[in-house]
């Protein structure tokens, strides 16, 4: 009997160990990838059923972090957003286009004299971390209606200022270093970009916000534009935002996964 | 041989196809979460992450000369070189390669297997709870009767001595059974299903008390966390009875749903 319980044990650890090669051998093939998308799919269209236009939970002043941590790109280097930033984005315009009836570039001025919404959310990392901030902007619909989205559009894309091979990320990325000196120029193939479906990007929370706890938004945070959607993922929420562009389809963009960490193969819709 | 009077029919299909698909899912829950939990190895208390003050951290001291495995609870360090913080080859990383899927650091594909199998976890256990409810499953095995709650002092006992039941005693689970399977089943599982939405933005945005149950999001990822460990305990514990009190038996019986009695012994 001891031997069966011995044999049973080996045979147990045997197994696990097959198991883990087994899965690293099935999310490594693309056929295998998808398979596992399966589930994000299902989640997507879950919460998109359920959800509607459920507003996430906004917090006190009390509640908000003493310390909100900075992810990402903290401080581009990328020369045209340098020169912006040197200038306080006086010379920046966000360039709306893509498919609208009336293509814009508006300016700081321009974005602050629309309807504005402040907002103290919870901001979760799919690292698995959470910040609280306050959030002040206007809401993605307003730019969007004055622009005049037309028909066929189905996608918000979002153009940023920063290339992800050669910025500071936060700490937790050892490999910046190795990136920041191998990228050269042209590196606008890494520049961060995200894409939105229009039940967030006409979401009552969905704004792009230039103030952050009461104060001009800093660099760190995004300036002189981030997105905010509420109900999805810090990535989903692109900082140093240069244009909006409306689109049919995200497959012709880039990695043809709608984002910069979902070409990295992270989920298109981070809504868990 | 053995007579087929002796082999009692004691586990019903459901019962038996989803404690295998439940067991199965829960080894790829355990395995991709420990590659989540990678990611960021802290856990913290209440609605934000508070950065300095973590409950639970697992990092790496690359003070010395060779990296040394750190893991600090409520402020008390321990060293864990070899499995946690520093494994394999030096590697920093909170669990080791071994332990995670996949077993290289990959978030992103770590997420995919998780919610995947979650889902697979949460409709199984929909039609296990259904069908325990329905059937009369829940009340007739799995709640004690008053006189089975008496014999809880002398069943500890037995189980401490090895002694299992036989005979007619074997047709029912025992009294300490019921109760663990019933915290497992209808009290740990669904807390973990419902502490795993909560780390949800949109879950959270429709339902602003599921997070504020566990006291915010960043508890309810703690309490997620925690309660994976109850279960590798209770997966433990369960082995180990399954081992002593006849292996091959009981696996049948789980497969089969036909368990062999045996003599009937004085007890």
């Amino acid at each position: 009997m001891i031997f069966d319980r011995r044999s049973l044990l080996r045979f147990g650890a045997f197994g696990l160990g097959a198991a883990t090669a087994g899965c690293d051998r099935v999310d490594a093939s693309p056929r295998g990838q998808d398979a596992l998308g399966f589930g994000d799919w299902l989640t997507y269209r879950t919460q998109r059923l359920l959800l509607g236009n459920s507003l996430a939970q906004e917090f006190p002043e009390s509640a908000i972090s003493p310390h909100f941590r900075p992810n990402g790109s903290v401080d581009p280097k990328d020369p045209d957003y340098v020169a912006l930033a040197k200038n306080k984005f006086v010379d920046w315009r966000l360039k709306v286009g893509g498919l609208v009836e009336k293509p814009l570039a508006l300016s700081l001025a321009d974005i602050r004299a629309l309807p504005a919404r402040t907002q103290i959310t919870r901001h979760d990392c799919v690292e698995g971390w959470s910040c609280i901030g306050k959030w002040t902007g206007t809401q993605l619909s307003h730019v969007l209606d004055a622009a005049g989205v037309k028909k066929e559009a189905r996608f918000v894309l979002f153009h940023c200022a920063d290339s992800m091979d050669m910025n500071s990320l936060d700490s937790t990325n050892a490999s910046d270093s190795q990136k920041a000196a191998s990228s050269g120029g042209g590196a606008n193939s890494s520049r961060y970009y995200e894409t939105i479906d229009f039940v967030d990007a006409r979401h009552p929370q969905t704004i792009l916000a230039y103030e952050m706890n009461d104060a001009t938004l800093t660099i760190p945070y995004g300036a002189p534009l981030r997105l905010r959607v509420e109900r999805q993922l810090g990535y989903k929420m692109p900082k140093y935002l240069m244009g909006i562009e409306l689109i049919r389809d995200y497959a012709n963009i880039r990695g043809g996964h709608g984002g910069y960490w979902e070409d990295q193969g992270y989920d298109w819709f981070a809504g868990t | 041989m053995k007579s087929d009077a002796r082999r009692f029919y004691r586990h019903a299909t459901v019962v038996r196809a989803t404690h295998w698909i439940n067991a199965l899912c829960l080894v790829f829950l355990l395995m991709s979460g420990l590659n989540i939990f990678n990611a960021r190895p802290d856990l913290y208390l209440g609605s934000r992450s508070s950065f300095h003050h973590p409950v639970l951290s697992i990092g790496a001291d690359d003070s010395g000369a060779n990296p040394k495995g750190v893991t600090t609870i409520l402020g008390h360090k321990f060293t864990t070189t070899g499995v946690l913080g520093v494994s394999g080859e030096g590697d920093e990383r909170a669990f080791p390669a071994w332990s995670t899927i996949p077993s290289d650091y990959d978030l992103a594909t770590a997420r995919r297997w998780h919610f995947l199998f979650a889902w697979i976890f949460v409709l199984n256990g929909l039609l296990y709870l259904t069908f325990s409810v329905t059937s009369g499953h829940l009340r007739r095995d799995l709640v004690p009767k008053r006189a089975e709650f008496a014999k809880i002092g002398p069943t500890f006992l037995d189980h401490l001595r090895l002694h299992f039941p036989h005979g007619e005693e074997a047709k029912r689970y025992n009294v300490m059974q019921m109760i663990s399977y019933l915290i497992v089943g209808f009290v740990l599982l669904p807390i973990m299903v419902l502490a795993g939405w909560s780390m949800s933005p949109g879950v959270d945005s429709l339902a602003h008390f599921l997070p504020q149950l566990f006291g915010g999001r960043q508890s309810a990822r703690t309490i997620h966390f925690a309660i994976a460990w109850l279960l590798v305990l209770f997966t433990i514990v369960h082995l180990l009875m399954v081992l002593i009190s006849g292996v091959w038996n009981n696996v049948r019986s789980m497969i089969t749903g036909r368990y062999d009695l045996g003599e009937e012994r004085p007890s």
